[in-house]
C-alpha cells in the first residue's frame, strides 16, 4: 500500500515486515528516528522482539552479534561516528559469516564534527567483507532492507548485509513508498533458518583462533563468497520483482540513458535522483548524456561496470567520500575496472562533491557535466568556496 | 565429571595454570544446558585453536572487550526463542577484558538486567600479550609495563574494586572465589547460577608464568593470597555481604615471596608494610578475621 511517509519510518515498517528478533541500537543523528519508530513498534506490541537499549554502537553490534548467532534474526542501525566505532564488531560480524541487516544512515565523520550526510562513514568499511547496497530513494531502502535478509540469510552467503542510505535526505525525507503487505513479504522471506548455531542440543564452538595455518583460507573464502554475491544479488533481484512487482534488474547497476551517450556520470545514492533530473534536462536540449548508479558498491560489480561504459567516450566518476591521500575511492574502482581494457572510456575523470552535507545541486552536476570533456580530471572538489579556503590559509 | 567432560583435556594452556583450573570448574559446575560467550585472551587462545575446541558446550569468541554484549544478544535471542528458562548464559574474561577493556560492556549488560553470569578470571595481567599490567593487577607489581627499576618498585596502582563497582549496579549477586578453595567456588558458581538476572563473580587464578612460581605451587599460591588478607573470598546477595570466608592472617610475605613478580620487594620492608597495610584493611573492612584464633 502507498503511503507518504518519512524514510525512517518506511524503513521501520520495512524491518517489521522482517520480523527480526533482536533489535539493539544505540541513538545517533540522523539515525535515531528509524530505531525509535522501532522501539515504538516494540511498546506497542506491533512487532515482537527483544529490544536492547545498549551503552555504545560497539555494543548494539555486538548484542545484534550474539542474537544472530543463537539462531535468531537481528537488526541494527547507525551513522558515522557509530559506525566506526563498531568497525571492529562489523569485520567480526563477516568474519564470523553471520547473516544480518543494518541500516547506515550516511553521514560525515568528524573532525570537524558534523551531522550532515556524505558517505564517509561505510565507504571507509568496505573492506569489512559486508554486502553494501547504496539507495537512491526510499522505495529502494524499503527493498533493500528486505532482499538484504534474503541475500544475507542465504546458505551460499551467510554474510552481512548494509543498506547505505543517505542521512536526513532520505532518513528525514518524506516521499510516497509501497509498504509491501505481510503475506507477500513472509512469502519472499522466509523464517531464519541458520546453518549454524549456539544451541545447547548440539554444541558448536564459534570463532576459534586460525593460525597461519588457516586464516588465509577463511579470507579466500570471504572474497569467493562476495564474487557469488555478484551472483545472487540479480537473482533475489528478480525473485523480489515475481512477488512484488518492482524490477531492480540485476540490482548491482542501473543504467540511465546510457546506450548512446557521450557523457555519463557515476554515483550512488539518493544524488542519483538529483542526475536524473539533470540527465532529463540535458537530453531534452539533445545533450546525449546519461547516469550510472551503483547499487552495490560491495561486491563491487566491475563486469557489470565494463559492460554498460565500454562505448561511452567520457565519464565522470562522482564520490561522496574521500580516501584522504589518494585517489577517490569511487573513481579508484572504475579506473581499475577498465584497466587493460581493449573497450574503455577515453576520459574518466573524478570529482568529489557534497561532503559533510554541502546540496549537490543540479548546477553542481551540470558543472560535473561542462567539466568532463577530453581533458581528464583528476579529483576536483566541486563546489568548494575558495573564500573560506583564503581565509582559512592566508593564501 | 571425567566422563563426560564439557572442558575437555587436550588445550594448550600452560602447566600449572589457574585459569584452565578455574574455568573447567564453573563449566562442569553450570552443566551442559549453558551458552559461553569468551573475551579475547590466553582461555581463548588456549582451548579453541583451529581445528580443535576443548569445549563440549556452545561457545562463541568475538572480541576482546564485547563478551558481555555479546551474551547479552544471545540472552535477548534465547527470550525470543523461550528457551532462556533452562539454559545458563556465562560471559567470561580475564581481568584486562573485564576490568579495562571490557569494563563499558560489562557495565551495560548489569545495568540492563540480562540473565547472565558474568565470570572474570583475574590473573592480575595480560599474560596472553606477555604479562603487561592491568587495573587488577596489584600494588608493587613487576610486570613487563610496570617494570622494577632505580625510580619504580612496580606497579604504581593497587587493583580497581571491581566487585564493588559491580555491586554499585545493584545486581542480585556479586562474589569473589579463588582456584585455591574449590568447593567454595563450585558453591558460589551454583549460586549464582539459581539467580535470575546479572551475576558477578571474579576468580583469584595464579599464573605460574607472569607471576613466576613454580608450576606445581598453582593452589597453594592462590590459597595464600586469600589466607593473607590480600584476595578477600566475599559474597553479596541483593547488596548484602552473605558470606566471608575467614582466616587467621598471615603475614603478606609468605604470599609475596612465593613469586618472582614480588621478589624485588623481599629486602624492601617499606615497601612490604604498603602491602601489609592493604590485606590489614581488607581484614579490617571485611572482618576476616577468625573469632578465636587459638583454634585455628
Amino acid at each position: 500500500m502507498k503511503e507518504f511517509l518519512e524514510g525512517s519510518r518506511a524503513i521501520a515498517e520495512a524491518v517489521r515486515l522482517c520480523k527480526p528478533g533482536v533489535i539493539s541500537a544505540y541513538p545517533i543523528t540522523p539515525q535515531t528516528h528509524i530505531v525509535e519508530e522501532l522501539a515504538q513498534m516494540v511498546a506497542n506490541g506491533e512487532l515482537r522482539s527483544q529490544f536492547v537499549n545498549v551503552e555504545s554502537e560497539h555494543s548494539a553490534a555486538s548484542v545484534v552479534l550474539g542474537g544472530v548467532a543463537a539462531g535468531v534474526r537481528s537488526f541494527t542501525a547507525t551513522s558515522s561516528q557509530g559506525l566506526l566505532y563498531m568497525a571492529e564488531v562489523i569485520f567480526n560480524i563477516a568474519g564470523l559469516r553471520l547473516p544480518l541487516v543494518l541500516a547506515c544512515a550516511n553521514r560525515a565523520v568528524s573532525a570537524p564534527i558534523n551531522i550532515w550526510n556524505d558517505q564517509q562513514d561505510s565507504v571507509s568499511l568496505r573492506d569489512a567483507g559486508w554486502i553494501q547496497l547504496y539507495a537512491e530513494n526510499n522505495q529502494e531502502v524499503v527493498d533493500f532492507h528486505i532482499m538484504g535478509y534474503r541475500i544475507s540469510e542465504d546458505k551460499s552467503m551467510m554474510l552481512p548485509v548494509m543498506v547505505c542510505l543517505d542521512g536526513f535526505i532520505l532518513t528525514h525525507g518524506m516521499e510516497s513508498v509501497d509498504i509491501p503487505e505481510q503475506e507477500k513479504v513472509d512469502k519472499f522471506l522466509p523464517p531464519y533458518n541458520p546453518l549454524y548455531k549456539l544451541d545447547t542440543a548440539e554444541p558448536l564452538t564459534m570463532g576459534l583462533l586460525a593460525d597461519p595455518d588457516y586464516y588465509m583460507e577463511t579470507r579466500y573464502a570471504l572474497q569467493e563468497t562476495l564474487k557469488d554475491a555478484l551472483k545472487l544479488i540479480p537473482k533475489v533481484s528478480q525473485e523480489f520483482r515475481g512477488v512484488f512487482g518492482r524490477d531492480y534488474k540485476d540490482c548491482l547497476i542501473e543504467e540511465y540513458y546510457i546506450k548512446d551517450a557521450q557523457k555519463v556520470i557515476v554515483a550512488m545514492g539518493s544524488v542519483c535522483g538529483t542526475i536524473k533530473e539533470v540527465v532529463d534536462e540535458l537530453r531534452a536540449k539533445g545533450k546525449k548524456v546519461g547516469l550510472l548508479k551503483i547499487i552495490s558498491y560491495r561486491p563491487f560489480p566491475y563486469a557489470r561496470v565494463c559492460e554498460a561504459l565500454k562505448d561511452v567516450p567520457q565519464v565522470a566518476v562522482l564520490d561522496k567520500a574521500v580516501s584522504l591521500g589518494a585517489y577517490a575511492p569511487l573513481a579508484v574502482e572504475i579506473k581499475a575496472a577498465f584497466f587493460g581494457k581493449k573497450k574503455s572510456p577515453k576520459v574518466i575523470s573524478s570529482f568529489v562533491a557534497g561532503l559533510g552535507g554541502r546540496d549537490i545541486t543540479p548546477e553542481s552536476v551540470r558543472e560535473i557535466f561542462r567539466k568532463l570533456n577530453q581533458r581528464e580530471i583528476n579529483l576536483e572538489f566541486i563546489d568548494l568556496k575558495p573564500e573560506l579556503l583564503q581565509e582559512e590559509y592566508g593564501q | 565429571m571425567d566422563n563426560s567432560p564439557l572442558f575437555k583435556a587436550g588445550h594448550t594452556a600452560c602447566a600449572g595454570c589457574g585459569q584452565a583450573i578455574a574455568a573447567r570448574l564453573v563449566i562442569e559446575t553450570a552443566g551442559p544446558n549453558t551458552i559461553i560467550v569468551n573475551n579475547t585472551g590466553c582461555l581463548e587462545v588456549f582451548s579453541t585453536r583451529y581445528p580443535e575446541s576443548a569445549w563440549n558446550v556452545p561457545w562463541i569468541h568475538s572480541l576482546f572487550e564485547n563478551a558481555a554484549a555479546v551474551a547479552s544478544g544471545v540472552e535477548a535471542a534465547l527470550i525470543y526463542l523461550g528457551k532462556k528458562e533452562n539454559t545458563n548464559v556465562i560471559a567470561q574474561a580475564g581481568d584486562g577484558g573485564t576490568a579495562d577493556i571490557g569494563l563499558q560492556a560489562l557495565s551495560g549488560m548489569l545495568e540492563r538486567g540480562h540473565d547472565i553470569l558474568y565470570v572474570c578470571y583475574d590473573n592480575e595481567a595480560y599474560m596472553n600479550t606477555g604479562v603487561q599490567r592491568s587495573g587488577l593487577t596489584p600494588f608493587n607489581t613487576n610486570t613487563s609495563t610496570s617494570p622494577i627499576g632505580a625510580k619504580s618498585t612496580g606497579n604504581i596502582r593497587p587493583k580497581k574494586p571491581m566487585p564493588e563497582i559491580a555491586l554499585a549496579h545493584g545486581i542480585p549477586y556479586v562474589a569473589v572465589a579463588s582456584a585455591g578453595f574449590i568447593p567454595d567456588l563450585q558453591r558460589k558458581v551454583k549460586k549464582a547460577l539459581s539467580i535470575k538476572g546479572p551475576k558477578y563473580i571474579q576468580i583469584h587464578v595464579p599464573c605460574p608464568l607472569g607471576w613466576r612460581h613454580e608450576t606445581d605451587m598453582t593452589l597453594e599460591v592462590a590459597r595464600l593470597a586469600v589466607e593473607t588478607g590480600l584476595y578477600p573470598l566475599i559474597e553479596y546477595e541483593n547488596g548484602t555481604l552473605v558470606s566471608r570466608r575467614q582466616i587467621a592472617p598471615k603475614p603478606v610475605e609468605e604470599y609475596l615471596k612465593v613469586q618472582g613478580r614480588f621478589k624485588h620487594l623481599l629486602n624492601n620492608p617499606a615497601e612490604i608494610k604498603q602491602i601489609q597495610e592493604i590485606a590489614d584493611n581488607n581484614i579490617r573492612k571485611y572482618n576476616l578475621k577468625v573469632e578465636n584464633q587459638a583454634s585455628s
